[in-house]
């Protein structure tokens, strides 16, 4: 049996949803796949926990969901995120801190250090990507280790797993899609309840998928940087986010909506990448289109030059959504290790 | 456009290929084979879409090729897209916005539909501009956009 170590650095909601998944799924990921997953370290913004011989992954869970890591018998101050990437001898480093598309820190120092400590990396966050792309790339390169970012763009869908295992003799065109499923919500409940923009925002935001500070995605900023992951990505470009021209949601009527509807169209913000130009805006999508899904699902059709369009649907977010594409990054990593 | 070729092999390809060269897009063609004309060619029919510009070219290529060009039967603004303003369309003069397009001579809006919540607030407007080819839509709709952003309108196209 294999056993590969890994640590966690930033344990909100993904970072516990991936432990919650560890947890579950590890006797059927070592039946499998003959891959034993054993947690060895926890970063966090102000301490951490490090445990060679592993940490319980739903001890650590209960006590971050109560807010008590640091009543954990290995919790330690000066074991930040950080220090944990260092110090903790991880095959695999799990990168969950928050997206920041300015500086791309945290996350972008955390996987620079990783990739010269020789670690892997396997990370949700956009931010360090849509910034430093070719930065990270070449430094994992330089340092012999992989990097993985499947659950960065689209959550639970695979989109660049699938591009690499099973589209390979594919030159991909162009890449278009619904990338934010706050977005998706708001406009399906105004286009289906009839909903102005602001009820249709409270309601999300009750729900729990809209942010309390919703400008992030509603004003189209997270739908452009998992556009320029996708470009560099599957397009090889080289772009960061501020190469994308964004126009968000915030102007649509309900009107509007109805005017569309009348014609057989519906208003989706669509994020496109075509000949070097990357794009987001609202558009009238035709209401049988394959990119015309609705509530909060997040949907993505490549053109590519073999295969023709290829559309995948799913969750864009959710702990235990996204946390499936983050373990399905780790299991391919282990796969190659000894 | 109506065709007619000489009645030996090689001769439908010989006709098609220019229509390619000028970037038309053929959408069907009826060969003929049994019937004959008073000339003895054989007639084709090729409906094919392409920019306006290029068709006398194309005529000139065909017929120097040795091919008859009997008939040319043209379908103008052939091309049909919706989009949707919001904003000030009222205010910002919806009329000029109307003009310039069909201002262009290859474009016009045939359709608009307007919905105004109330005064002050923000209206909704769903156009259709026709155009006579593609690249005319191109255009048409590049036009459009420029006129939004001066008039500080969001338009939404289809995908
Ligand atoms: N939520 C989703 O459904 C989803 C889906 C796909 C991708 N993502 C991405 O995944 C990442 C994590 O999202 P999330 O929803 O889990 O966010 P979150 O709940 O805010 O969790 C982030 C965690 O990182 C910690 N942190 C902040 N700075 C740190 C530092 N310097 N060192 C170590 N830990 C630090 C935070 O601690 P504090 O609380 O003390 O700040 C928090 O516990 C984000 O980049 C997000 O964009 C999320």
């Amino acid at each position: 049996m294999k056993k590969i170590r890994l640590s966690i650095i930033g344990f909100g909601v993904i970072g516990c949803g991936v432990a919650k998944v560890i947890s579950k799924k590890r006797e059927y990921i070592k039946h499998r796949h003959g891959i034993n997953l054993e947690l060895v370290g926890i970063g966090e913004r102000n301490g951490g926990i490090a445990c060679e011989d592993g940490i319980d992954p739903i001890e650590a869970y209960n006590l971050a969901k109560t807010k008590e890591m640091g009543k954990h018998p290995c919790w330690k101050e000066e074991m930040s995120g950080i220090n944990v990437i260092k110090e903790v001898n991880a095959d695999i480093v799990v990168e969950t801190t928050p997206t920041n598309v300015d500086s791309g820190e945290p996350g972008l120092s955390h996987m620079m250090t990783a990739f010269k400590n020789k670690r892997h990396v396997v990370t949700s966050n956009k931010g360090p990507l849509a910034v430093a792309y070719k930065e990270l790339i070449k430094t994992a390169e330089e340092n012999d280790v992989q990097f993985r970012f499947e659950a960065s763009v689209g959550g639970a869908m695979p989109v660049f797993n699938l591009v690499r295992e099973c589209l390979q003799a594919n030159k991909i065109l162009s890449i278009k899609g619904i990338l934010n499923g706050t977005c998706n919500y708001i406009l399906t409940r105004m286009s289906t309840e009839g909903m102005s923009y602001e009820h249709a925002l409270s309601e999300a935001q009750e729900l729990g998928i809209a942010e309390t500070n919703p400008s992030y995605d509603v004003e189209g900023m997270d739908t452009a940087c998992k556009l320029v992951i996708l470009a560099n990505e599957i397009l090889g470009m080289d772009n960061t986010y501020k190469d994308v021209e964004i126009e968000g949601i915030t102007r649509i009527t309900i009107e509007s909506l109805k005017l569309a509807s009348d014609k057989g169209y519906t208003i989706k913000l669509i994020g496109e990448v075509e000949t070097e130009k990357l794009r987001v805006a609202p558009r009238l999508v035709p209401k049988d289109h394959p990119l015309a899904v609705g509530g909060a699902l997040n949907v993505m059709s490549l053109n590519t030059d073999l295969a023709g369009e290829i559309t995948i649907t799913g969750k864009g977010a959710g702990a235990i959504e996204t946390s499936s594409s983050i373990l399905s990054d780790v299991i391919n990593i282990a796969k190659t290790l000894r | 456009m109506d065709l007619e070729l000489k009645d030996t092999p090689g001769q439908l390809v010989l006709a098609l290929q220019p229509i390619s060269d000028f970037e038309g897009n053929i959408v069907s063609v009826v060969h003929h084979r049994d019937k004959k004309t008073p000339r003895g060619m054989i007639p084709v029919q090729v409906a094919f879409e392409i920019s306006g510009e290029k068709v006398s070219g194309l005529i000139n290529k065909l017929e120097s090729i040795g091919i008859i060009v009997a008939r040319v039967g043209e379908e103008r603004l052939r091309e049909s897209r919706a989009g949707i303003l919001i904003g000030h369309i009222i205010h910002s003069d919806i009329r000029d916005t109307i003009d310039q397009i069909d201002a262009t001579g290859y474009a016009e809006v045939v359709d608009l539909t307007m919905s105004m919540p109330g005064i002050d607030q923000r209206s909704s407007a769903r156009l259709v501009i026709n155009a006579t080819g593609k690249v005319e839509m191109e255009y048409a709709v590049e036009l459009l956009r420029n006129i939004a952003r001066e008039k500080d309108l969001l338009l939404i196209e289809p995908i």
